[in-house]
């Protein structure tokens, strides 16, 4: 008895994911659907950004909008109220990320043949969410003033996946010893390929070249 | 709470493996963790212990973990270093145009049966 048997497995973690991921934007792209996955720390800005660039596109393309919290859903009624737009709330479970199956049970929940956006505000982290492909088209995060320019030598990863680096909250900059410039030096030591957009979310400003950006992706995806 | 969300990834390729080989109970998961994965072991093994005492092919099985050195290899010279002592700059040259090798992983390398 106790017969001890060793099979052997060697595979990552992460593979079924990363294959679930792509199958998920294979599917996004035959029904003409985009998925942009919006990362950041807790309290960035990711909510209030979502508003004023919604509020910029949602005549030109139709748009819904998933939060993925821990718990609570403070983040979908906000931008139900202020953009009119259908949100969803997405609860993680305690997971401190959203991976493709996840992500595709709350597409479940959207009307993809009525939309051609959909806007993922993943859960505040700069750590997890890096590790795990939603299935989105373009990954995009924001970094805000007060977080410090060197947090693209802290979260190489992060940066080095992510395809746009909006930097929020441009109005605090007096109040911080915030490098814009040596932290867009940064970002590209990690990324080369990295647009950096530097926008304040409260007032609006700067938000016309993100929503710009996401138009121009939307309708690339779509042709 | 990150090394929570492993287990459960763990569990799952796991519980997988063991019903494709017509197991029915695993004694021990092996796991090869890079150093510069983000995974703490400890962390993933109290983790593991709470999650895995509530499946039953999991009940008391230890879950032992490999540290796999992370490497990184210098573009603009071709030579390799550790990665955790000198991180992103090549101590050779001095470049910054590096590649990390290997020490990301984080995967399950067998299970004993
Ligand atoms: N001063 C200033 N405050 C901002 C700006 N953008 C957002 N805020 C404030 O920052 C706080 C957090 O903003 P949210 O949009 O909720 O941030 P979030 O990333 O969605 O937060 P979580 O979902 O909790 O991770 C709020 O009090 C916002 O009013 C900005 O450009 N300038
Ligand atoms: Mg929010
Ligand atoms: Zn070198």
């Amino acid at each position: 008895m106790d017969d001890v048997k060793i099979i052997e497995i060697k595979k990552s973690i992460f593979e079924d994911n990363d294959k679930d991921a792509d199958a998920l934007r294979g599917e996004l792209k035959r029904k003409g659907v985009y998925l942009l996955n919006l990362m950041s720390s807790p309290g960035s800005g990711k909510t209030t950004t979502l508003i004023q660039t919604i509020n910029r596109i949602k005549d030109k393309i139709r748009v819904a909008v998933m939060e993925a919290d821990i718990d609570s859903d403070v983040d979908a009624v906000k931008i139900k109220e202020a953009t009119g737009i259908p949100s969803i709330q997405l609860h993680t479970g305690g997971m401190c990320h959203l991976d493709a199956e996840m992500t595709r049970q709350g597409l479940d929940n959207v009307d993809l043949a009525d939309v051609d956006l959909v806007i993922l505000e993943n859960v505040g982290n700069l750590v997890c969410p890096a590790e795990f492909d939603t299935g989105s088209c373009r990954n995009a995060m924001i970094l805000s003033v007060p977080e410090g320019h060197d947090k693209p030598l802290k979260y190489p990863l992060m940066f080095s996946i992510c395809d746009v680096v909006v930097i929020n909250k441009m109005d605090v900059l007096p109040y911080f010893d915030f490098d814009l410039e040596k932290c867009k030096e940064y970002i590209h030591m990690r990324n080369p390929k990295a647009q950096v957009i530097s926008i304040c979310a409260k007032t609006g400003e700067g938000v016309d070249a993100f929503a710009n950006w996401l138009l121009n992706e939307v309708n690339n995806w779509k042709n | 709470m990150h090394e929570l969300g492993i287990v459960f990834y763990i569990i799952r390729d796991v519980k997988k493996a063991a019903q494709e080989n017509g197991v029915e109970h695993v004694n021990t998961v092996v796991m090869n963790i890079g150093e510069v994965s983000t995974v703490v072991p400890e962390y993933l093994t109290d983790c593991w212990r709470w999650a895995a005492d509530k499946e039953d092919v999991l009940r008391g099985c230890e879950l032992r973990c490999n540290i796999l050195p992370a490497v990184t290899v210098c573009n603009a010279c071709g030579k390799e270093y550790p990665t955790v002592e000198y991180g992103r700059t090549c101590p050779h040259c001095g470049s910054e145009d590096t590649v990390l090798l290997r020490g990301n992983e984080v995967e399950i390398k067998e299970i004993e049966v």
